[in-house]
């Protein structure tokens, strides 16, 4: 994409997601918005990135949606009527665009209210990324391994969800803020998960939502400068992505300690430590800036040639103390064994629910590299078919196959 | 719920290919079916001959593979037991042949429901 489309669609979905925040909030019908809106931001993606960015976007957007906006409560037929509430908001933030000040931006409010309580935890993720970003639900669905058309009807349901439970459209302060602000970086980060497993494969494109949740956190650490966790989240995914393309060498995987640092995105790298710098000042230690930390010393460990094994197990073991999920574990397992400690590595895998690591792949993949190090080589074998077994991107298929032919059995 | 799992991939690709790829790949499914197995969801499963091997019969006759079909053929299956549709739709995606070819998934309809 060149950079003036990367403007343009930029400053497309931007513009739509302040409007939409600003609609929904007021009509309290994120579906009727969305179909007020629909057209006119599909025509500023086709637009825009020929002619150039309106001097007023949002102006632009309302302009183009207007027949839809204001019009829509006379046209009797149309299959969702614009609420007299939509076209009050409607007028309301025509007026918003002629003031000489910059639209505002309620966008924290979709934020919350996508990743509220009462909205399945599964259907957060999407729900974010297709109101505040527009992202369309195949798209959204294809990252996610669901069909399309399953992921539009829960997609509607969510919304209706929103509409008919009357879920209040704010932003929490105080207790409520600590209290909801995890489920929020949560749906955030399963945005970047999303398609971290497809990032060679041929629909790369498809299944790589990494540039939107990047978008996402940068977004929530302008919206709520003063979260640590929020900086944390932001640090931890602009070291991953800082990566990316030392992640594969011709469609194979590379694993961490084999990168070409040359490779690496060094400016990506910076602006990581320093948002994960501008966390650490707030004195409020959480999961994501322990993760972040990690990732922060495996960096210093590549570039600067540091012995890190030592630190990182000191991070994981604050992590797996405060967040004991199995992937926290699983990397705990990872570090220990990395720092010479094989044998209290498998002790903590075995301590581990066998129904909740059955089919997680990371944790044979783990187990595989725990049980060779301690030259239990048939166990080795077996746990290298299993990790295989529950492969879904080929390259890493490929690189266990490998590590598995590698033992020699 | 039952589904079958429909494999799809250019079957022709087998005919040229490498000893060592093709052994890899045996490999890849050998340990995908030992997950399903492990995960209790596996009912059963076949790889299939090449399609001109195959038969197809109509009332009215007999016509001999291969099938001119397009670039992917069916080249085998899997019947699965899961609870719903997206552990399914996980299963297939963890199918080697999901990175060779497709996997179509298809559920089986059960007439007595």
């Amino acid at each position: 994409m060149t950079d003036a489309r990367a403007i343009a669609e930029q400053t497309a979905r931007a513009s739509y997601g302040r409007l939409l925040a600003w609609l929904s909030s007021r009509s309290r019908d994120v579906a009727a918005a969305e179909d007020a809106l629909g057209d006119a931001f599909r025509a500023a993606l086709e637009s825009w990135p020929k002619t150039g960015v309106p001097a007023s976007p949002e102006a632009w957007l309302l302009t183009a949606a207007r027949r839809k906006l204001i019009d829509g409560a006379r046209r009797q037929n149309t299959r969702t009527l614009s609420t007299p509430a939509l076209t009050l908001a409607a007028e309301e933030a025509e007026s918003a665009t002629r003031a000489d000040k910059p639209f505002p931006d309620e966008r924290l409010k979709l934020l919350f209210i996508c990743a509220h309580p009462a909205i399945d935890a599964a259907i957060r993720t999407p729900l974010m990324l297709q109101t505040v970003l527009g992202l369309d639900a195949a798209r959204i669905a294809s990252a996610f391994l669901v069909s399309p058309r399953a992921m539009s009807a829960r997609l509607v349901r969510a919304k209706r969800k929103i509409k008919v439970a009357a879920i209040p459209f704010n932003a929490p302060g105080g207790q409520d803020l600590a209290a909801r602000l995890p489920a929020v970086l949560e749906a955030i980060y399963a945005a970047f998960g999303a398609g971290w497993d497809y990032e060679a494969g041929a629909e790369a494109d498809q299944h790589d939502l990494t540039g939107e949740a990047l978008y996402l956190a940068s977004l929530l650490t302008e919206l709520l400068p003063d979260e640590a966790e929020g900086w944390g989240l932001f640090s931890l995914m602009l070291h991953a992505q800082a990566r990316k393309d030392a992640r594969r060498d011709n469609g194979a995987y590379i694993p961490l300690s084999d990168h070409n640092t040359a490779r690496w995105n060094k400016k990506m790298i910076a602006h990581g430590e320093a948002a994960l710098a501008r966390a650490w000042r707030f004195n409020q230690p959480g999961p994501y800036q322990i993760e972040a930390a990690i990732q922060s010393a495996h960096a210093a460990a590549r570039l600067h040639d540091r012995d890190v094994t030592g630190e990182i197990v000191l991070l994981y073991r604050q992590l797996v103390e405060i967040a004991p999920t199995i992937g926290a574990n699983v990397g705990y397992a990872g570090a220990l064994a990395a720092a010479a400690r094989a044998k209290e590595a498998l002790h903590l895998l075995d301590t581990l629910e066998a129904a909740r690591v059955e089919n997680y792949q990371a944790y044979w993949a783990v187990r595989a590299h725990i049980l060779e190090r301690l030259g239990r080589i048939e166990d080795a074998h077996s746990a290298y078919e299993r990790a295989i077994g529950l492969a879904q991107d080929a390259a890493a298929r490929q690189f266990l196959m490998q590590k598995k032919t590698g033992l020699g059995v | 719920m039952k589904y079958l799992f429909l494999l799809y991939d250019d079957e022709n690709a087998w005919d040229t290919m490498e000893d060592a790829k093709r052994n890899e790949i045996f490999g890849a499914y050998m340990a995908y079916t030992d997950a399903l197995r492990n995960s209790g969801v596996h009912i059963s499963g076949e790889p299939l001959t090449h399609s001109r091997e195959g038969k197809r019969v109509r009332a009215d006759g007999v016509q001999d593979g291969p099938f001119a079909d397009g670039k992917e053929q069916l080249g085998g299956f899997y019947l699965v037991e899961v609870k719903h549709l997206d552990e399914a739709l996980e299963w297939a995606a963890r199918c080697p042949c999901a990175s060779l070819g497709h996997v179509e998934v298809r559920p089986i309809w059960n007439i007595g429901d």
